[in-house]
C-alpha cells in the first residue's frame, strides 16, 4: 500500500472536518497550482485552542495530515500548538511517502497561519515561532512557483 | 465487495484466448527457438506464426515485425534507429507532438542532448494534431516524424492517414506510437502510410512485458540490446515465445472483433461522458473529438484527483487520474496541460477506461458513485469555496 493504515483512517474519516463561521483565527496555506490548499480555523479561549476545524483541497495525504494536525493541537495551549512540527505529524501518521512530506509541512504551516491570524486580530505580541520557517518547503514548485 | 475495473488504459486483464495460448505454448513451445533440434524448431514455428499473425493485423510483412519487451522499448528503438539514419544524412530535426507518451518524449530529450532539434506540434484544446501544421513544420533536414495514433490519457485519435500522407509526400519516415490504439481501432500501415509503429500486448488483453515494433522494409533498425542473432540481430535475447504467442492471439482476437467491441464499448463510454459531464463545472477532455472506444477523461473543478481515486477505490471502482499526486511528479499530466488546462484544473482529472468486459450495470454503479464523491470533495475544498463565493473565477463554466 502507498499509505499507512493511519493515513487511510484519517483520509477516510477525517477528524474536525468542516468550516467554522465564528473562528477566532483562520489560516490558509498552499497553492491550487501545486494541488494542495489547507484552510485551518481555530477557536481560542484563555490561550487554549478549544476548537479546530479544517478544509482541504488536495491528495489523500494532504487531507490526512490536516486531520491529524487538528487532532494534535485541539485542546492545547497556543504555545504547544506553535511547537507542532511537520515531523511530529508524519510520525503520528506512521510515515508518509517521500514525495508526500510536503503535505505535513503544509499542515504545520496552516496551524501557524491560523494562530498568526488570531494574534494579529487581537493585537497580541507575535511568538517568535511564527516567523520561523516550517521544516521544509510546502510549495511543490520550489524556486519557480509564483504564489497566487 | 464487487470490484469494477475501469482502468483498462493502464493495463488489461488477459483474455481467455491469450491465457490458453500462453499455457499451451509453455507446454509445447517452451524450447529455445534458436536451437536446431525439434523442440527448438517447434518454438521457432510458434514464433513465426505469431509474427505472421501480428503482421496480418497491421497489413505488414512478417519480416517487418520485431518483438520487444513492450511499447516503451519499441518506441525507444524506433526513435533511436530513425534518428541514427537521419544523422547519417545530416538530418537532425524531429517533429512530434506535445502530448506523446514519455517513452517518446524522454527519448526525444535524449536525442536533443545529442544535437537533434525537436519541434513539438500543438494538440489544441481538442487534443488533435493538425496535418497542415505538420506540413508547415517539416524541413529539408527533418529526420523523421513521430505522432501517437491515439492519446493514452484522453483517447483522442490522431488523423494517421493524413499525417502519414504528409510525411510520405516529403519522403520523411513516419513513426506512430500505437500502444493505446492497437486492437481498439483499425490500423493499416499501408493505407495510413506508416513507416514504423509500436505496440504493447497488455493494452489489448495480452500479457505484460511483451510488445512489437513494425519497421517498414528498407528502414534501418539499430539494436538497443546486443548479444545474439535473435530477431535478425536487431534485438538480442532469447525470445519469450509463450508471451509472444499470447500477444498474437490477443491481437488477432481484438482485431477480429474490433468493430463490434468498439460499438458496444463506445456506447458505454458515451453514457459515462454524457452523465458525468452533467456535474456542474466539469468537462470531458477531448470530448468533441473522435476518441478510442474505451476512454473517457473528465476534469472536475475544485477537487484533486488522487483523493477522488482513493474514495472511488474504497467503493470498489478502479480508475486513474492525471493529478500530480498520482503521476508521482510535481506537475499534473502533461497531456492535460497541453490541452491548455491550468494546473489547478488538471489536478482534478479522472480517467475511466473500459473494455468489452465492462457492463451496463458497472456503468450504472460508476454513475451512482462518482457524483457524491465529487460533491463531498468539493464540500471540503477551500478552492471550491472560493469559486462559489466568486473569489476565484471558474475555469470550466
Amino acid at each position: 500500500m502507498l499509505y499507512s493504515e493511519k493515513v487511510m483512517d484519517h483520509f477516510q474519516r477525517p477528524r474536525n472536518l468542516g468550516k467554522m463561521e465564528d473562528a477566532d483565527g483562520v489560516g490558509e496555506v498552499g497553492n491550487a497550482k501545486c494541488g494542495d490548499i489547507m484552510k485551518m480555523y481555530i477557536k481560542v479561549k484563555d490561550g487554549v485552542l478549544i476548537d479546530v476545524k479544517f478544509n482541504t483541497f488536495g491528495c489523500g495525504s494532504a487531507i490526512a495530515a490536516s486531520s491529524m494536525a487538528t487532532e494534535m493541537i485541539k485542546g492545547k495551549p497556543l504555545k504547544d500548538a506553535l511547537a507542532l512540527t511537520n515531523k511530529a505529524v508524519v510520525e503520528a501518521l506512521d510515515g508518509l511517502p517521500a514525495h508526500k512530506i510536503h503535505c505535513s509541512v503544509l499542515a504545520e504551516e496552516a496551524v501557524k497561519a491560523a494562530i498568526l491570524d488570531y494574534c494579529q486580530r487581537n493585537r497580541l505580541p507575535l511568538d517568535p515561532a511564527l516567523s520561523e520557517p516550517a521544516g521544509g518547503t510546502s510549495c511543490c514548485h520550489t524556486g519557480s512557483c509564483e504564489a497566487e | 465487495m464487487a470490484r469494477i475495473y475501469a482502468d483498462n488504459a493502464a493495463t488489461t486483464k488477459m483474455s481467455e484466448a491469450a491465457k490458453n495460448t500462453l499455457l499451451r505454448c509453455l507446454e509445447e513451445g517452451w524450447a529455445n527457438p534458436s536451437s536446431l533440434h525439434t523442440p527448438g524448431q517447434i518454438a521457432a514455428e510458434r514464433l513465426q506464426q505469431a509474427r505472421q499473425t501480428i503482421a496480418a493485423c497491421l497489413n505488414a510483412r512478417p519480416e517487418e515485425i520485431l518483438f520487444t519487451s513492450g511499447g516503451s522499448e519499441a518506441d525507444n528503438q524506433a526513435l533511436i534507429s530513425l534518428a541514427a539514419a537521419g544523422a547519417k544524412k545530416e538530418h537532425r530535426h524531429i517533429v512530434s507532438s506535445r502530448f506523446e507518451h514519455h517513452a517518446v518524449l524522454h527519448t526525444l530529450d535524449r536525442l536533443k542532448k545529442q544535437g537533434f532539434e525537436v519541434t513539438l506540434l500543438d494538440v489544441h484544446q481538442d487534443g488533435v494534431v493538425r496535418p497542415e501544421e505538420l506540413k508547415a513544420a517539416l524541413r529539408p533536414d527533418t529526420a523523421f516524424v513521430t505522432i501517437m495514433a491515439a492519446n493514452n490519457e484522453i483517447g483522442t485519435l490522431q488523423p494517421l492517414e493524413e499525417l502519414g500522407a504528409v510525411c510520405r509526400e516529403r519522403g520523411v519516415p513516419f513513426h506512430t506510437d500505437a500502444v493505446q490504439a492497437a486492437g481498439h481501432i483499425p490500423l493499416d500501415v499501408a493505407a495510413q502510410h506508416i513507416d514504423a509503429l509500436s505496440l504493447s500486448a497488455h493494452k489489448f488483453r495480452g500479457p505484460k512485458g511483451v510488445g512489437a515494433l513494425y519497421m517498414r522494409r528498407g528502414l534501418p533498425l539499430l539494436p538497443l540490446i546486443e548479444g545474439g542473432a535473435q530477431e535478425r540481430g536487431k534485438r538480442a535475447g532469447t525470445e519469450n515465445v509463450p508471451a509472444i504467442a499470447a500477444m498474437a492471439a490477443a491481437l488477432e482476437e481484438s482485431c477480429t472483433h474490433q468493430g463490434e467491441n468498439a460499438r458496444r464499448v463506445s456506447a458505454l463510454r458515451d453514457r459515462l461522458a454524457r452523465e458525468l459531464s452533467r456535474i456542474p463545472h466539469s468537462v470531458v477532455n477531448g470530448g468533441g473529438s473522435a476518441r478510442l472506444p474505451g476512454i473517457v477523461n473528465l476534469c472536475f473543478e475544485g477537487i484533486e484527483g488522487e483523493s477522488l481515486l482513493l474514495l472511488l477505490d474504497a467503493k470498489g471502482i478502479a480508475a486513474s487520474s492525471g493529478s500530480a499526486c498520482t503521476s508521482g511528479s510535481l506537475d499534473p499530466s502533461h497531456v492535460l496541460l497541453a490541452l491548455g488546462l491550468p494546473h489547478e484544473v488538471a489536478h482534478g482529472s479522472l480517467r475511466l477506461s473500459l473494455n468489452e468486459d465492462n457492463t451496463e450495470a458497472e456503468v450504472d454503479a460508476i454513475l451512482a458513485a462518482v457524483p457524491p464523491v465529487v460533491a463531498y470533495l468539493r464540500d471540503i475544498s477551500p478552492v471550491w469555496e472560493a469559486l462559489e463565493k466568486g473569489e476565484r473565477p471558474y475555469v470550466i463554466q
